[in-house]
């Protein structure tokens, strides 16, 4: 399943470190950071649910990066 | 300027106008210490709070770190000299500030800038209701509705215009500025402007799944294929960083050390240790993170503006290197749709030769049939056409106001026994013979586009090596096309299969660094689209099979688009490759120059903020491509 969120961060650096950050939580399978957009692209996988995936990734995203926002 | 930025600001000026204030106050010791902490306090705290948080999750090099150990220890240093000159420290993380506001503010300008050029998504969509008008959103609008579409709105969806007439500006899809005419009947596209008239438009797909929804959707996800480039970056970021970390780490310890231990002289740690900081100042990488995607956004921005759709940053970073363009003839190259080219006749006159076959013709709908009707362009009375026999595959007999007429090709003529004339023209031939006399001959053609001939010049004067053309027609057809397009190689009486293996032979003739471009209309290509370096579809709008196989999607069918887009492309990357040799070489020089001693705090600060402007303007760049 695939879903995108808004998110919020400042620079093109702390982005990529939040699509690593994402990547790495378990469930995801993979993620995409859109810096331009402001728009994160996750894939989760299988029978996982999003809700709680997407909170872990929130919370490690802002280990990495203090600054960040994912609206959920 | 968002809340942020305004934040921003006011904390810049008030830390600067402190600081002005400040050097004309003249205290010292502790009291200077502890006023000139205000200041950096104001414009540091929340990089040192940062930096600070970064340490306990273990994220140590970032930017916030390394400045935060540069002013701090440019402050240490500045009371262990006792030289009471904390300006420096102050000025770094100010002038760190106002880059890093800039960067946010250009940032965002641009993301709106680009935005904006493909703000093409309608908001509502009106339907009338009891003889009111009701703005509705364009997702909850059922397949089979009928929309109303005044002047100046938008297309939300597409459909088929049941009422009105009206002109489109289709500028936002294909960049073509010349408005379209559209009458009751015609097919209409969603994302055209409506300019002139009020339309009534019965709606054949879902909003999710119009035109404008899918250019959207595929423009939105573009920058998230990642580009070589980019990859290349982000890698490059990430060892990047602890590297010069140690670099500056070693620069502080180890010369002191020798020069204490081998050389014998003093330490002068001062020095040193001023020299490792300017030197963690300097090694800042956002100007690269930051202006190559950007770039890359720009360039697909600018791109899309022109019709030119990319979906990915990684497939313009290939078309910029297409050396070989394959072409499909029919549809790309020529129009497709059958003409009558010439009309040779004996001594009936041609007015009457072309009527005669119109009529005759006038039961069939074959696309020959319907092209000698349309070169006839008046309305045909059928009343006067009895005892049509069509005879399959060779032509049509029937009577015509009491004459005998017979339309077809040299099977016909054979087959009544009528001597016939050879043409020296290339394309189907439609005998006439009326009354059993031969009476000459119609020549139907596909036609070469308008700008085929300079679309294929274009490309060579791109760099374009070679033009291949590919097609299912005969080979004296193929080759009269080639030859008036100046195109290289011809391969005809292709079938979609052997087209891929022909474009398979052709990957495997060319350089591995050099890329193969595929044209094709995207409606019988899916496969070769799929199987090339690269797959351009042409005159997508409407085709869906065309938007899924391609990885670049020209809106309109004009061929002089490719060079466009390879022009673009071109632009895109080599901006790209500026901003990466720029940053990276300043980089290096002013880390050099701080290695030696001879870059002071100042200068640092120019290679990191200013090279992320200079690298961030550049970037824009790539958003102009109207005049390439």
């Amino acid at each position: 399943m695939k879903k995108s969120y808004k998110i919020d961060v400042d620079c093109a650096n702390c982005a990529n470190k939040m699509e690593n950050a994402a990547k790495h939580t378990p469930g995801v399978k993979d993620a995409v950071v859109n810096f331009m957009l402001l728009k994160m692209h996750v894939e989760f996988e299988e029978g996982q649910n999003p809700k709680e995936v997407m909170e872990a990734v929130r919370k490690n995203c802002k280990k990495v990066e203090d600054d960040c926002e994912i609206f959920l | 300027m968002n809340k942020k930025q305004k934040k921003m600001l006011i904390r810049i000026v008030i830390a600067a106008v402190l600081l002005i204030v400040l050097s004309f106050v003249p205290v010292g010791g502790w009291i200077r210490f502890l006023c000139y902490m205000a200041p950096y306090l104001i414009i540091g705290y929340d990089i040192l709070l940062k930096a600070f948080k970064g340490i306990k999750n273990r994220q140590v090099f970032d930017e916030c770190f390394l400045m935060a150990v540069a002013t701090v220890g440019a402050i240490a240093l500045a009371l262990y000299e006792q030289n009471g000159d904390y300006t420096e420290a102050i000025a770094v993380m100010l002038f760190y500030q106002v880059g890093e506001w800039f960067q946010s503010y250009a940032v965002g300008k641009s993301r709106r800038n680009i935005s904006e050029l493909m703000d093409i998504r309608p908001d509502y969509a009106n339907i009338e209701q009891d003889g009111k008008l009701e703005q509705v959103d364009p997702d909850e609008v059922e397949i089979g509705s009928v929309i109303v579409v005044q002047p100046g709105e938008k297309v939300p969806i597409d459909g088929v215009i049941v009422e009105g007439a009206s002109t489109l500006n289709t500028s936002a899809l294909t960049g073509e500025s010349l408005p379209r005419d559209a009458a009751e009947g015609d097919e209409i596209i969603s994302g055209c402007i409506n300019m002139t008239g009020l339309l009534k438009i019965r709606t054949t797909k879902e909003f999710g799944e119009s035109t404008v929804s899918k250019i959207l959707d595929l423009v939105e996800n573009a920058s998230s294929r990642k580009s070589k480039s980019e990859d290349f970056i982000s890698r490059f970021a990430r060892v990047y960083t602890p590297a010069v970390c140690y670099a500056a780490l070693a620069l502080a310890i180890l010369p002191p050390v020798v020069r204490m231990l081998v050389l014998g002289s003093s330490p002068e740690w001062g020095n040193w240790i001023y020299r490792a900081l300017t030197f963690l100042v300097i090694s800042c990488p956002c100007a690269l993170v930051i202006s190559i995607p950007l770039s890359f956004f720009a360039g697909i921005g600018g791109a899309s503006n022109a019709g030119v759709l990319v979906k990915g940053s990684n497939y313009l970073e290939t078309l910029s290197k297409t050396k070989v363009v394959v072409f499909d003839k029919t549809g790309t190259l020529t129009q497709g749709v059958f003409e009558v080219n010439a009309v040779h006749h004996n001594q009936m006159n041609e007015e009457k030769l072309l009527e005669y076959a119109a009529l005759a013709e006038s039961a069939s709908s074959h696309p020959i049939s319907k092209s000698i009707q349309r070169a006839y362009g008046k309305e045909i009375d059928r009343s006067r056409v009895t005892n049509i026999r069509e005879l399959s595959g060779n032509g049509v007999m029937a009577c015509v106001d009491g004459v005998e007429v017979a339309a077809g090709n040299d099977k016909l003529m054979e087959h009544l026994g009528v001597p016939y004339i050879g043409c020296h023209m290339v394309g189907t031939i439609i005998h006439m013979a009326v009354n059993g006399e031969y009476e000459g001959h119609i020549v139907i053609s596909d036609v070469v586009k308008p700008h085929a001939k300079e679309a294929v010049r274009m490309l060579k004067k791109a760099g374009i090596k070679k033009t291949v053309m590919l097609t299912g027609d005969s080979g004296k057809v193929a080759d009269q096309v080639a030859a008036e397009l100046g195109i290289d190689q011809v391969y005809s009486e292709l079938l979609p299969a052997d087209k891929v293996e022909k474009v398979e032979e052709l990957i495997k003739t060319k350089p591995e660094k050099e890329a193969l471009a595929f044209v094709g209309d995207g409606i019988n290509d899916a496969p070769v689209l799929r199987r090339a370096d690269i797959g351009i579809a042409m005159g997508a709008m409407g085709s869906d099979a065309a938007i899924e196989a391609a990885d670049v999607v020209l809106m309109d069918d004009d061929p002089l688009k490719i060079s466009k887009a390879i022009r673009i492309s071109r632009k895109c990357l080599g901006i790209v490759y500026q901003n990466i040799v720029f940053a990276i070489g300043i980089k290096l020089i002013c880390l050099l120059l701080g290695a030696v001693g001879i870059a002071n705090m100042w200068l640092a600060i120019f290679a990191d903020v200013g090279v992320m402007i200079l690298a961030v303007l550049n970037a824009i760049r790539a958003l102009f491509v109207k005049n390439l």
